[in-house]
């Protein structure tokens, strides 16, 4: 009985029923849920379940294997650690919108069909844009909206692609794409979709874009979800298609330049995920067994230290208000706890032996080296280096060390240390008992992470790596400015669309409404007057009712040319975007 | 214990202590790599002795100067208010 009980029904409902209860009750079952989603993930086997027939559809709401399990266990311990770390919050639309983000997450890594992945897919948009709008901030409300206008566009996108692969297969079951098979153009609307949501470069600058104006306990569950369960789809969907390799490659090193020019420490943290999920996504290109197994390791790992990451960044925002490294610095002095735990997220995410990054990243890498290319593998070596270089150096070193800011806080509430405390725990486990984990792996594991040589190769890039920023430290100094990404097509892209709408277009609005109401009406009404004497009923009503319709289609384009077009404006940047996406996509298919 | 491990890493009065401790330990990592056995090797980077260490100053340093020239020549880096 209990194997029908999705987790996502749990999460949904729990979600809805919070705001019911006050005080301590609400937070005690803010835990409790979690909770009891770790207990229902556990007891879940594989198989098919929820299946039933809509309009002629075959939907199978809940379908469990090996590989959604990975990401169910990782999903549901990350909703105890991410509801304990934001347990001392008073805001119930933020807890209550992190249950429905959640719940939605889970719905799309079980689901069976392509329109239950579609609807979890849109929830989850909306539900996690509100942890960016609560922090209430006209920045964070900004943010927002380009999110919400980013993900809708993806939405849209992956709508197309499902119903034209629906009407070219006949089946809407959620499974492998193939180019060519149920049409080329199904295959790269859902691709460019997914992708999206991956944040693969060019469509990657929402999320850093909005994921350091979230909240502080709203970061840390998007960090989560949304980019790994786009990681899962494209698992399920794109296994091997080698495009993704190079993608995956781009994406881990231009995570890592970004990082070097920024100043904002939740943002640093959001172009590392940019860089990390790009080993996901180059595995996931790679598509052998191993790089299966690598990909779906590394997004276990990925959540938990990630999630620790943005936890103890979240931490000293919320007891200084800065974010700028630059207005940071010396905190070590009293906030030993949130330097140590946050530097064993920085060692995991590193891959230090015997850290959990370790035994997860390397199995990427060597399925890179085994089956792929020298130069991948290659590539992916030196986004190790940036990773370590800048969220186990330069971060928490002006953060925490550095030249004194004066700023003494206290540590944080015990909450958030205790769930920072139980990640630490996972980013250390795995790494000393990655039997643990490979366990849990989709396909049998014959990989060893703990050899001779990989120990010393990997300790000789990350130590040389300190040795090299010691050296060139005032190189790195962070610097009080903002990077532009992708989003300058709609942030100041847009402004020259507008530009061009309200003069030129305008104008020429203006000079036809004032032909429309000078000699224009005059004409009509001779014409009027004369025909009345034909026909007075019928045609006086029609000419009337001709004048009036250009009057109010005139008003309505002034309307729309006032305000809501900047919207308009918006949605079409964004399109040309993805549209670029696609054309770059066939451009290298070409090549 | 925790402050004072953390204390260590941040108190400028160990600064000659911390850079002693990193040259012993990289320089035996280099030895290390010297001494260990290879199996087998799949690439030729496998067979280089050192060549982690090389590998790992070379990309920190490449990473820092190349993305620094691209944000400052490139015209990523702007000034905070240019999107207001």
């Amino acid at each position: 009985m209990i194997e029908w009980f999705h987790p996502a029904l749990l999460m949904i409902v729990g979600g809805l029923v919070l705001p019911l209860f006050k005080g301590v009750w609400q937070k005690s079952l803010s835990l409790i849920i979690p909770l009891l989603v770790i207990l229902e993930v556990s007891q879940l086997t594989a198989g098919v379940n929820g299946n039933f027939n809509f309009a002629g559809i075959e939907l199978v709401l809940f379908k469990v294997d090996k590989l959604s399990l990975v990401f169910g266990w990782v999903f549901a311990f990350m909703a105890f650690i991410g509801n304990l770390y934001s347990l001392h919050i008073t805001d119930t639309g933020q807890r209550v919108s992190a249950f429905l983000y959640i719940g939605s997450a889970f719905g799309v890594i079980f689901a069976g069909d392509w329109f239950t992945l579609l609807v979890s897919w849109e929830i989850m948009a909306f539900a996690s844009a509100y942890l960016i709008f609560a922090s209430k901030k006209q920045p964070a409300i900004r943010a927002g909206f380009r999110y919400l206008m980013v993900h809708v566009t993806g939405g849209v996108l992956l709508f197309g692609g499902i119903v034209l692969h629906g009407i070219q297969t006949g089946s809407f079951l959620f499974g492998p794409l193939e180019y060519g098979q149920g049409g080329s153009l199904a295959y790269t609307l859902i691709l460019v979709s997914f992708m999206l949501n991956a944040a693969v470069p060019p469509l990657n600058a929402w999320l850093t874009d909005a994921y350091p104006e979230a909240t502080v306990t709203g970061a840390v569950f998007l960090s989560a979800f949304t980019t790994k369960t786009a990681v899962y789809v494209l698992l399920r969907t794109y296994p091997g298609a080698e495009i993704l390799v190079w993608f995956g490659v781009a994406m881990a090193i231009y995570g890592v330049v970004f990082a070097v020019l920024e100043n904002d420490s939740r943002r640093l943290l959001g172009y590392h995920i940019v860089s990390q999920v790009g080993y996901m996504v180059a595995g996931v290109g790679i598509g052998t067994e191993m790089a299966i197994n690598g990909v779906a390791s590394h997004a276990f790992a990925h959540i938990l230290y990630k999630g620790l990451l943005f936890m103890g960044a979240g931490a000293v925002i919320h007891m200084t208000g800065r974010r700028k490294l630059t207005e940071l610095g010396g905190l070590y002095r009293t906030m030993p706890w949130t330097v140590a735990l946050y530097m064993v997220g920085a060692l995991a995410i590193s891959a230090f032996p015997f850290f959990s990054g370790f035994v997860s990243k390397s199995m990427i890498i060597a399925a890179a080296a085994g089956d792929h290319s020298a130069t991948a593998a290659l590539l992916l070596m030196v986004a190790s280096s940036g990773t370590f270089l800048h969220t186990g150096l330069k971060l928490p070193y002006y953060m925490f060390f550095g030249k004194d800011s004066g700023l003494r806080p206290t540590e944080p509430p015990k909450n958030m240390l205790y769930a920072m405390g139980i990640a630490a725990i996972f980013c250390v486990g795995i790494g000393v008992f990655p039997g643990l984990l490979y366990d849990l792996l989709p396909y049998p594991v014959e990989f060893k992470p703990y050899t001779a040589t990989h120990i010393i190769e990997s300790l000789g890039i990350l130590m040389f790596t300190l040795l090299a920023f010691v050296l060139f430290l005032k190189y790195l100094d962070p610097e009080n400015t903002i990077s532009v990404d992708t989003d300058w097509f709609y942030r100041r892209g847009a402004r020259l669309f507008i530009w061009f709408a309200n003069k030129p277009v305008l104008h020429w609005e203006q000079f036809l409404i004032t032909l429309g109401d000078g000699p224009g009406l005059r004409t009509l009404h001779r014409w009027s007057e004369r025909s009345l004497q034909l026909d007075t009923k019928i045609i006086d009503a029609a000419v009337n009712g001709v004048a009036n319709t250009a009057r109010r289609s005139g008003e309505t384009f002034r309307r729309l040319q006032t305000g809501i077009v900047s919207h308009y404006g918006l949605a079409m940047i964004v399109g040309l975007i993805a549209v670029v996406g696609i054309f770059m996509l066939f451009g290298s298919r070409g090549a | 214990m925790i402050a004072k491990l953390v204390n260590f890493f941040g108190d400028a009065k160990y600064t000659r202590i911390r850079w002693r401790l990193l040259l012993i330990v990289l320089a035996l990592i280099v030895l290390a790599d010297f001494l260990i056995e290879r199996h087998h090797t799949e690439h030729f980077w496998d067979a280089v002795p050192g060549w982690g260490a090389a590998f790992g100053f070379v990309s920190c340093a490449a990473i820092i100067f190349v993305s620094k020239f691209i944000g400052h020549k490139g015209g990523i880096m702007k000034d905070e208010d240019y999107y207001d």
